[in-house]
């Protein structure tokens, strides 16, 4: 759990403060999204909870700690730290950068060896072909599952994420997101995460933190903060189509009902989102879609009028 | 012409080895008390902006200074003979080994740093782990910058008593004895050349693998 | 200082001559790594050659050079300027090759779309924006050509090393004082000035 208390933080001379009086609490296992427009704090926030940026006042509380009260080395060894060039240290193997946290700790060489194999496959690159390799062989989305895997080496309980696939392109970047997004639920870590994009945020958190000049406007789960943005700039922050973005949420499986389908409705898998299947049906120009099962199997429709009311229903 | 220059060493063979260690202790006494001076110097220094572009700006006005120039304006201060000369040609290393020190320390990549430092990495494991791998090529060439340089310098040492090499050329110059002359210019040339080619070598060498282009 | 101040016009002359031979080495150096560097910019094994036979000329310590060149030239300024182009040629060659190879690519391909011939480009859109770099060229270069002559003034050159060596021979400390701190005056100076010309260069190019 990490509490975050009144915290307050200003640079330079500048009488605008970075962060201003922010408080927020992170249950254990949870995925904190801190988003924002450029200049909310966001990334100065992540940086004061281990320390890399040391609050002008306010408090910070991991598991129960102050982590003013820590060595601040001592605290950055138990919290993973990922940002979004990576900071693979070029002159290492891939192996002998995931090792870093644990060689620091006085893991012995054979625990560290067996922990690196361990962590590569878990990020999907084969130890035996990356271990020895060099960052620079890597392509981006490469070198970020690395930088995630050197993160989890000393397998600490926190992690802190400033838009770690922000320098990655669309197309790999959905497919981290999706890869990681089950590891780290997986772990049961206490995640703090940092996005510029919208989309990333609804995917990825449990809990969404907007944020604005410095201080939190809305704190809520993703489907709420869709439904009930707590004002005119939240409403415009996630943009105008937050109805579709809430049908995204939802997969159709639930929403089946009984009845023959129309001879033109796409048949679409139980798992797709509603909002794929109400772009099918647009395509298609049908009312409804065929829903089948995993084996092919026909479980039923869903109809143009079952998606509204369920984009009604959320709204409640 | 080269055949009376290989005679005249084989017939002052203690003169010649004489002026060939002299040369070489001045060359490296030089470079190494330069080195042990100006890398700690440059890596203290290196992270600091204000301080660190002082340092490089007054390491190149250094550098401009012919080499002959400052050996001449330390003879009347210190005299002449082997430590003056020594104290000359440590001046004329400090700007080249301190210069590429601090531009190495600077260059190398931030988001490394800043990673470290996240995952708790102390001052000193960033420096000795990170930041100085990082750092060697360009030190060493610095370091090789340097040698070059001091091994010419050591040749002017002769004109204010320093010994070396270059006295074999000075005489040379003033009987007008080819043969003296060479043995003088021969050896020191090949010297230069071959410390050169092996500070080359050692730099490749100190390149992290994962650096190599 | 009073001996200066007495004698001031013949530091004035030996000023002079320093800064005559300086110059004529420099403009011969650099018109020949001028032509050179255009050449061997884009060929890369002759570049590869032309840097390896330069930077060996190079390490050559310097009176050595010049003692070399002695049963082939004589003493004198036939000697020093030789010397002073030889030591020039791999900085100012590789100045004008780097300068022109960092070109942005795609600015010289605009100007071939646009219809100029190889001459055009090299002498209107890559020699022009390779400027900055050769300057930082010439400017090294100055620098190690009123190195040399001083150094020259040993093999009766002329200049102000003539100064520092009478000094050092008749033990007379004014001289040396006047003749090394006036060539690091006017090494410093030409220095600076290049570089001021650099830096103006450099922000007139920028994007």
């Amino acid at each position: 759990m990490i509490t975050l208390d009144r915290l307050t933080k200003s640079f330079g001379g500048s009488a605008q403060s970075a962060v201003d009086g922010l408080s927020l609490t992170i249950n254990t296992g949870e995925i904190c999204v801190l988003i924002g427009p450029s200049g909310c704090g966001k990334t100065t926030t992540m940086r004061m909870i281990n320390r890399m940026v040391e609050p002008d006042s306010g408090r910070i509380e991991v598991g129960g700690r102050d982590v003013t009260k820590i060595d601040a080395v001592e605290l950055r060894r138990s919290i993973g730290y990922v940002i979004q060039q990576v900071g693979l240290f070029p002159h290492m193997t891939l192996a002998e950068n995931v090792a870093t946290v644990p060689r620091m700790l006085g893991w012995d060489s054979a625990r560290i060896a067996k922990r690196v194999d361990e962590l590569l496959a878990l990020v999907h690159m084969d130890p035996a072909i990356y271990r020895n390799r060099f960052p620079r062989e890597l392509s981006g989305g490469q070198k970020q599952r690395v930088g995630v895997a050197r993160a989890l080496a000393a397998d600490p309980p926190v992690m802190l994420m400033d838009e770690p696939f922000g320098a990655i392109d669309p197309i790999t970047r959905a497919r981290l997101q999706d890869e990681f997004l089950r590891i780290l639920r997986e772990l049961g870590k206490t995640i703090v995460f940092v996005t510029h994009d919208i989309d990333e945020a609804i995917r990825m958190g449990s809990r969404i933190a907007i944020l604005r000049s410095g201080k939190v406007v809305q704190y809520d789960t993703p489907e709420r903060i869709l439904s009930h943005p707590a004002d005119a700039f939240v409403e415009a922050f996630v943009g105008g189509d937050r109805s579709l973005k809430r049908l995204a949420l939802l997969t159709a499986g639930p929403y089946v009902e009984s009845g023959t389908p129309a001879a033109n409705a796409p048949r679409l898998p139980a798992a797709t989102p509603l909002r794929d299947a109400l772009s099918a049906m647009l395509d298609a120009g049908a009312n409804e879609a065929a829903i089948v099962g995993e084996q092919g199997q026909p479980l039923g429709r869903v109809t143009l009028q079952t998606i509204q009311q369920a984009a009604a229903v959320a709204r409640t | 012409m080269l055949a009376e220059a290989w005679n005249y060493v084989l017939s002052h063979p203690a003169q010649f080895y004489r002026a060939l260690g002299v040369h070489v202790a001045l060359s490296a006494s030089a470079l190494i008390i330069a080195a042990l001076i100006c890398i700690p110097a440059g890596i203290a220094v290196a992270r600091k902006n204000g301080l660190s572009l002082a340092v490089v700006n007054a390491a190149n006005v250094g550098r401009t200074l012919p080499s002959l120039a400052v050996l001449a304006l330390v003879m009347p201060i210190l005299g002449t003979g082997f430590a003056p000369a020594l104290f000359a040609l440590t001046l004329i290393a400090l700007p080249p080994i301190v210069t590429h020190t601090i531009v190495g320390m600077r260059g190398v990549d931030a988001d490394a740093v800043d990673a470290a430092v996240g995952m708790g990495m102390t001052r000193a494991a960033l420096l000795w782990r990170v930041e100085l791998p990082m750092a060697l090529p360009a030190i060493f060439a610095g370091l090789r910058t340097a040698a070059v340089q001091i091994i010419s310098g050591a040749v002017l040492a002769a004109f204010i008593g320093g010994g070396g090499l270059g006295d074999f050329i000075t005489a040379g110059i003033a009987m007008m004895a080819v043969p003296q002359l060479l043995v003088g210019a021969i050896p020191v040339a090949l010297l230069a050349l071959g410390t050169d080619f092996l500070f080359g070598a050692l730099q490749r060498r100190m390149t992290p693998q994962g650096l190599r282009a | 200082m009073n001996w200066f101040l007495r004698n001031w016009p013949d530091v004035l002359h030996s000023l002079w001559e320093h800064v005559a031979i300086s110059l004529t080495a420099l403009a011969i150096a650099f018109a020949i790594s001028l032509v050179i560097g255009i050449v061997a910019a884009r060929r890369e094994k002759l570049y590869g050659t032309v840097m390896t036979v330069s930077g060996f000329l190079y390490t050559i310590p310097t009176l050595a050079f010049l003692a070399f060149l002695i049963p082939v030239v004589g003493l004198g300024r036939a000697n020093a300027i030789i010397t002073m182009v030889a030591f020039s040629l791999m900085i100012l060659i590789r100045s004008v090759a780097t300068g022109i190879r960092e070109v942005p690519a795609d600015i010289i391909d605009a100007a071939r779309g646009m219809g100029m011939n190889k001459a055009q480009i090299m002498r209107r859109i890559e020699l022009p924006l390779a400027l900055p770099l050769i300057v930082a060229g010439l400017r090294v270069s100055a620098v190690t050509v009123i190195s040399v002559t001083v150094v020259a003034a040993y093999v009766n050159a002329g200049g102000l090393g003539t100064l520092i060596f009478n000094g050092i021979a008749s033990d007379h400390p004014a001289k040396i004082w006047t003749g090394a701190l006036t060539v690091c005056l006017l090494s410093v100076i030409v220095d600076l000035s290049l570089a001021l010309l650099e830096r103006r260069l450099k922000n007139r190019r920028a994007a």
